[in-house]
């Protein structure tokens, strides 16, 4: 006679055992290893490709450097935010859709905004590479960390710059006219002028402040408006295809400036070296830069010129490729892929070996790095040479601007 | 502020709204005749900007040379666009047309995009940083060539119409369109003609235009907004309209990022829209129709 056995509580138990051990299955296979999936968000299109492509080549350097460090693979998933903060939102969505375990990007403040918000949503950690815009890390927000300086602490370390190059020259501008973008980061910066500037006892006033759509393509109106004020230099938070018609346009009305003073992107890019020559020598960057007597610096410059000879290393390779750094290592230590496991190691990083100026990579409460500093550079025959701070200084300043028109 | 600060923004924006007429024109043109509205006028214009560009990066051919050759292209591509494409649609639903033309504009934009990239594409002539000095006039040399170029292409444009028979014929065809088929005239090939003719005058503006503006693939739905608002300015099928429209509408942004705003320089532009058509539906020098 065959007995049938009736399920008993202790097999209930045994059996919700193995199916919860099932269920589990996936998370424990996550903890197994295996590269860690990385959406990496960017403007590769649109008005701010250029850039983007730029922040590209800190990707595609990384993997060797990571390798000697002994840190773990990164399988990158590539999003291009189209320049547009709408598209960055969905983008971000369908990255993370796709598998997605730690997001990256994205470049611009409002993107990076919308990025945050999707992020913070669905549970996945975020790390900025570049975004200065205050309000990203004000927010609240458990998954969204920054390892670039906000606008407020890019103008304190601009202006504390400005004063030491103008202790080095001797000398210094009286009137500036400020000119900057009118979106996220250019509003952001603008808000902070007002808040940071009269803290650091500058020895100019702002004689006109002039914003303006960063998808202009004509800036003859602004320049000539600039003008008119006959200030001194220029004050500027731009971005890369404003920065070159804005060169050309101050050429054409023959204004040579004192000093060209930007404090964002554009006037350092490559693109903007090689497409205009002798042209672009003079203006000066205060910028979250690298510190090129770190010895990862030294490492990263040299794997950019394998990869991509006669490219300078740049803020778009630097932030990059630390904010990958941030997510190997954090992946790293974490041993798993589960986003609130990477988020908590994301929050305890300590990245001592780095490279931009500054004492490291940490996070506070907020999820932003307030140990990273930037410095000020200047373009020098198609060269970039830091100026300032002293301790990451490797050349003295050229002062005042050379005239355009003696430029041959 | 000086005088010669608004004489110098002035002078740009006259020269720059003088290419935006061109451009201008061959959408009055294409509608004055075809009575179709081409809503793929700004990215014909990018198609001819590409065509300098290329021409320029790979064969140091200079745009104010080429003017002539890719007006002639985009004369061929109009001309086979209107006989193969357009022309079916002539007598059908606006919204056919609309749809259609705005199916050939995305095609425009997204085969430039595949074909070029998204990265800003420029011609850095020997002039191209080069300007005039007159007293406290300084005069944009790239601006004072393509001004100069528009006009001499307009003028040689209003002499075809007015003073060839095939130019009679077009306007014949404008006039009275059953009038133009009783006396036998080929209208189906004049239709094609005209906006060949249109395409032309778009090609030059695009090629001028590159002396002015980086090129895009997205460069295009922007111009194609700017050449409706100046050819309803300027007044809806009237040719020296769309020129006065362009120069209207240049200055007018131009002067408005001077005194007040840069950012808000074409909040300006389509102010003097809705003033025109809150005043004179019709246009600067458009016929009311009754």
């Amino acid at each position: 006679m065959i007995r049938i056995r009736t399920p008993n509580r202790r097999h209930l138990l045994a059996g919700a055992a193995a199916t919860a051990a099932t269920l589990a299955a996936p998370a424990i296979g996550r903890a197994q290893g295996g590269p860690l999936k990385v959406g990496v968000l960017l403007p590769r299109s649109g008005f701010e490709a250029g850039i983007g492509q730029d922040c590209q080549r800190g990707v595609e350097i990384a993997p060797a450097i990571f390798k000697s460090m002994g840190l773990p693979d990164l399988a990158i998933m590539d999003g291009d935010t189209e320049s547009s903060v709408d598209t960055a939102r969905a983008r971000a969505e369908k990255l993370i859709n796709d598998g997605a375990q730690l997001l990256i990007g994205a470049f611009d403040s409002g993107q990076s905004t919308a990025i945050a918000q999707v992020a913070e949503q669905k549970g996945i950690p975020f790390v900025i590479n570049i975004a200065a815009a205050p309000d990203i890390t004000e927010q609240g927000y458990k998954f969204v960390f920054r390892n670039f300086p906000t606008a407020a602490m890019i103008l304190g370390d601009a202006f504390a710059n400005q004063k030491e190059i103008f202790e080095i020259v001797g000398a210094a501008p009286k009137t500036v006219v400020f000119m900057h973008v009118n979106d996220t980061f250019g509003t952001a910066m603008s808000k902070g002028i007002g808040a940071v500037m009269p803290k650091f006892n500058m020895p100019y006033t702002i004689a006109e402040e002039i914003p303006y759509d960063p998808a202009a393509r004509d800036l003859s109106v602004e320049v000539a408006k600039a003008k008119a004020t006959n200030a001194d230099a220029l004050l500027l938070v731009s971005r890369l295809n404003d920065a070159m018609l804005m060169t050309r346009e101050l050429v054409k009305q023959r204004w040579t400036p004192q000093a060209i003073l930007s404090m964002g992107p554009g006037w350092y890019e490559d693109q903007y070296l090689k497409t205009l020559g002798k042209l672009a020598d003079g203006p000066l960057s205060f910028v979250p830069w690298y510190d090129p007597n770190k010895k990862l610096s030294q490492k990263l410059e040299a794997a950019l010129a394998k990869s991509f000879p006669g490219i300078n290393l740049n803020t778009n390779h630097i932030f990059t490729f630390e904010a990958l750094l941030v997510a190997a290592d954090a992946y790293k230590r974490a041993g798993s892929s589960d986003p609130k496991a990477l988020a908590d190691a994301i929050r305890t990083t300590n990245i001592t070996d780095n490279v931009s100026i500054g004492g490291g990579i940490q996070f506070n409460a907020k999820g932003q790095n307030d140990k990273v500093k930037d410095g000020a550079i200047q373009n020098r025959g198609g060269k970039l040479v830091t100026l300032a701070p002293k301790d990451a200084a490797n050349a003295k300043p050229g002062w005042p601007m050379k005239s355009y028109q003696d430029r041959g | 502020m000086p005088f010669d600060v608004y004489l110098n923004v002035a002078v740009g924006g006259i020269l720059t709204g003088l290419v935006y007429g061109l451009m201008a024109l061959g959408l009055s043109v294409i509608f004055g005749v075809v009575r179709v509205v081409n809503f793929a006028h700004g990215e014909m214009m990018s198609i001819a900007m590409y065509l300098a560009v290329v021409l320029f990066s790979g064969l140091h051919l200079d745009p104010l040379i080429m003017l002539a050759p890719i007006a002639a292209v985009l004369f061929v591509f109009g001309y086979a666009l209107q006989a193969g494409l357009i022309n079916p649609f002539i007598t059908r639903p606006e919204h056919s047309q609309f749809l259609l033309l705005v199916a050939l504009a995305i095609i425009i934009v997204n085969t430039l995009l595949i074909v070029f990239g998204p990265d800003a594409r420029t011609v850095q002539t020997s002039y191209a940083y080069d300007s005039f000095q007159l007293g406290t006039l300084i005069v944009d040399a790239t601006k004072l060539y393509a001004g100069g170029a528009a006009i001499l292409f307009a003028a040689l444009l209003f002499g075809f119409f007015r003073f060839t028979l095939i130019g009679k014929a077009i306007r014949a065809c404008a006039d009275n369109h059953t009038g133009a088929l009783v006396v036998g005239l080929n209208v189906r090939h004049l239709y094609a003609l005209t906006f060949a003719l249109g395409a032309a005058c778009v090609g030059a503006a695009g090629t001028m235009m590159t002396l002015i503006i980086d090129v895009t693939p997205m460069v295009g739905p922007t111009y194609t907004l700017l050449a409706f608002v100046i050819v309803v300015t300027g007044g809806l099928g009237s040719m020296p309209g769309a020129l006065i429209g362009g120069v209207v509408i240049g200055l007018t942004e131009a002067l408005a990022g001077l005194l007040f705003t840069p950012s808000a320089k074409s909040m300006f532009a389509f102010a003097i829209l809705v003033l025109v058509l809150l005043f004179r539906p019709q246009g600067i020098l458009g016929k009311r129709v009754i």
